[in-house]
């Protein structure tokens, strides 16, 4: 077992976690916005810094306080990468974990809940409490890990977690098309990324130059453009639909006033940016009219963080009193009848 | 299945699901007087989109089958269990199985979609879902890999992958077991992650090359067999790199199959592994453990050893690339007393990989087998946190009990289970 100078030093966490009424673990607060506003708590930070990392094994282990350019950095210099790609670097690795917000390059590499191996939490009661394991394969026991991932601090302090890295691309290009989006995607084998704003649509491939360009070539892409511009705003969410549903979805939020929005085409992920908080909701409905759902992730005060009640609430519920039954972690986080009762 | 799982409830029956029951941790052998419902009749795979790469299958759909349905689409399944002939998705599904695949592609949890469950209430809900994310927390993933204990799955829907556009497939044979180690560090540290890295060591290379006769060294201490996919150029280079990085390791030939036919020939060696060693003696106890990649020579010296001290013959053909070892004993049960040698010798190698920083399985599950090892790897506040989960996802206790986790923490799961059951 590797020494872990996080785990060390947990002590008045922990005795912190099991003392207070209510408990906010807070990062760097980039994601701060996500979902529902919490009702005040004790605020905790996990520690961070690498604690283990041999770039022959393809993970990292590191304190969930470490920041993701902080890591990033880490692993570039073996040469590889973990491709959490939050917004701002500054985000922390537990933040961005906590939330479950995949990245951009998602087409290709797959969702944030890939990629958590192990977690080290600490539980309402102050018990540090490890799930999964260090190994890049594992099916020991059940998949506490991905439990964790997107449970917005609900189950306990994520402390520290292990990660599964791979090796960064020896080549990676932002193209843009103004051709069909879904047309060029039939083109392509494996995309990184292609981000589709209505009007132009930006691809990256990453791999071997030869094949990055015989691709761009055979989808018609043109090598000028850039990386696309993630939407801004003050009022931001993202939508979660069907993939085959954005060629209709488009429209629809296209006749919203003061929306703006870019989608992961491939993937369903639409970020959506509004100029007040009416056509963030008016973006919700016209996902909702999709079959898909909104998620606020920053602005729109006042508006409900996910619009509706969560799927399998009853089984959501059970789970989270296990593990807290007061209700004490990140109070408010997630609509459902525990955090209604404070 | 719903009205299978009420009757159960309404007569307090627990119930069992079972697939093709070619698990080998014992996840779907019924202990006590259970329920058994079994789904290798749910053939049908519901519906398949090419544009959007997924497919809706029962759970009762063989995993090779479905590959072969969608072929003509140039799709596949990923994840590839050697007894992918055989096996069902819903086993794959309460597995999380795995297969030489998963090195680039990721077990089944990554595969999996949605999942329709009936709970232990026989209520019927869905987990997952054909949109990215979900609101709330990950039920699916959850899901996915607890052997029958959350629940049975009547309906999954599965990620398609598009094949690759280029496949080679090599084969690198060496005089020393430390040195295809080696090669496989080696490969991983020029930054490669191959679709396949799989190693077989004197016994099994021996074996399967007597029974099938696909060119492998009969005199090798072990070979590597190594596949890389994607994109021409980029595989042409990593084929390149291969190479080098086998011959730096004193690999004595590289052997890159010249076309399908070699490939799957080359494959054929791999996949027919448990065939073979029938020919030696009639019974075996295949294990599953996973180690840091690092820690591969070292950990397979120790089960050479562990071998030796038993009296064992003992066979390694396994995933190389994720360090997911599978030794391999094989044995005639006649002899009196082997059972038990093979048994305090099973132990004996999970400890070593525990104990080298490893975890109890990779892709077999815990089942039976290795309920009573969990605490090797975790704590009882580990421990209580599962049992917590695995409680909220079924209040009635009735779905699949006393699987995955160790006795004693709940009552009344003391059960005999008859020896070798499961093997």
């Amino acid at each position: 077992m590797t020494a872990s100078p996080v785990l060390d030093r947990l002590d008045e966490l922990r005795s912190t976690v099991a003392a207070a009424d209510a408990v906010v673990p807070v990062g760097a607060r980039t994601h701060w916005e996500v979902g529902n506003p919490t009702t005040p708590g004790v605020e905790v930070r996990a520690p961070g810094g690498i604690v283990a990392y041999d770039p022959a094994e393809l993970t990292v282990t590191a304190g969930a306080g470490i920041a993701v350019g902080e890591l990033a950095a880490v692993l570039g210099e073996a040469g590889q990468e973990c491709p959490l790609d939050p917004r701002t670097p500054e985000a922390t690795v537990g933040g961005v974990l906590a939330t479950g917000l995949s990245g951009p390059r998602r087409l290709r590499y797959g969702p944030m809940r890939d990629r958590a191996l192990e977690v080290r939490f600490v539980t309402a009661d102050g018990r540090l409490v490890k799930g999964g394991g260090p190994t890049v394969k594992n099916v020991t026991g059940y998949d506490i890990p991905r439990l964790l991932v997107g449970s917005m601090g609900t189950i306990g302090v994520l402390v520290q977690v292990t990660l599964r890295c791979q090796p960064r691309a020896r080549f990676a290009h932002w193209f843009t098309t103004s051709s069909d989006p879904f047309e060029a995607r039939r083109r392509m084998f494996r995309p990184s990324c292609i981000a589709w704003d209505g009007a132009t649509t930006h691809v990256l491939l990453e791999g071997h130059p030869d094949d990055v360009g015989a691709e761009a070539r055979a989808a018609g892409l043109e090598t000028e453009g850039g990386a696309p511009a993630w939407p801004e705003g003050a009022h931001r969410g993202r939508i979660s639909v069907r993939p085959s549903r954005l060629p209709d979805l488009a429209p629809a939020l296209d006749g919203i006033d003061g929306v703006r929005w870019l989608a992961e085409v491939g993937v369903g992920t639409v970020h959506v940016t509004a100029d007040d908080p009416a056509g963030l909701v008016a973006a919700r409905e016209a996902a909702s009219a999709h079959d898909g759902w909104l998620l606020r992730e920053a602005g729109a005060p006042g508006v409900d963080g996910y619009g509706g009640p969560l799927p399998n609430l009853a089984v959501l519920e059970r789970i989270r009193a296990a593990f807290d039954p007061t209700g004490k972690l990140s109070p408010g986080r997630l609509p459902g009848a525990a955090s209604s009762t404070r | 299945m719903a009205a299978a799982v009420r009757v159960a409830a309404r007569h307090g029956r627990s119930f069992v699901a079972r697939g093709s029951g070619t698990g080998l941790a014992g996840g779907a052998t019924p202990v006590g007087d259970p329920l058994v419902i079994v789904t290798t009749h749910l053939t049908r795979i519901l519906e398949v989109n090419a544009e959007e790469q997924y497919a809706w299958v029962e759970p009762g759909v063989l995993n090779l089958d479905l590959s072969r349905a969608v072929h003509h689409l140039g799709l596949h399944y990923a994840p590839d269990p050697s007894s992918q002939q055989a096996c069902t998705i819903g086993g794959n599904v309460a597995t999380n199985a795995g297969g030489p695949h998963c090195l680039a592609s990721g077990v089944t949890a990554m595969h999996v979609l949605a999942v329709e469950v009936v709970l232990g209430d026989g209520s019927v809900t869905m987990l997952g879902g054909l949109e990215p994310d979900q609101a709330g927390y990950d039920l699916r993933g959850c899901f996915v890999g607890s052997e029958g204990t959350m629940g049975i799955a009547t309906r999954i829907a599965v990620r398609l992958l598009p094949d690759p556009p280029a496949v080679r497939t090599l084969l690198l044979d060496f005089t020393s077991i430390e040195a295809a180690a080696a090669t496989v560090s080696g490969i991983i540290a020029e930054g490669i992650v191959p679709a396949a890295l799989e190693m077989m060591d004197a016994e099994i290379t021996r074996a399967v090359e007597d029974f099938v006769g696909a060119g492998y060294p009969r005199d090798a201490a072990a070979v590597l067999l190594v596949e890389l996919d994607g994109l021409p150029a980029g595989v042409a280079a990593q084929v390149d790199a291969v190479r080098r990085v086998g011959t730096e390791h004193d690999a004595r030939t590289v052997r890159v199959a010249a076309d399908d036919a070699e490939r799957a020939l080359l494959w054929k060696g791999r996949k027919s592994a448990f065939g073979a060693i029938a020919r030696i003696a009639p019974d075996y106890y295949l294990h599953d453990a996973v180690v840091p990649r690092t820690r591969l020579v070292d950990v397979l010296r120790s089960v050479y050893e562990i071998a030796d001290q038993y009296h064992l013959t003992m066979m390694n053909v396994f995933h190389a690339g994720d360090g997911n070892l599978h030794p391999l004993i094989v044995f005639d049960q006649r002899e009196p007393g082997i059972w038990e040698r093979v048994h305090a010798a099973g132990d004996a190698i999970l400890r070593t990989c525990v104990d080298a920083g490893g975890v109890l399985s990779g892709e077999h599950g815990i089942g039976l087998e290795k309920r009573e090892a969990m605490p090797l790897v975790f704590s009882a506040d580990d421990l209580d946190a599962q049992a917590r989960v695995r409680d909220a996802f079924d209040p009635s206790g009735r779905a699949n009990p006393q699987k995955i986790l160790p006795r004693g923490s709940r009552c009344g799961e003391m059960q005999r289970v008859p020896e070798g059951a499961w093997v």
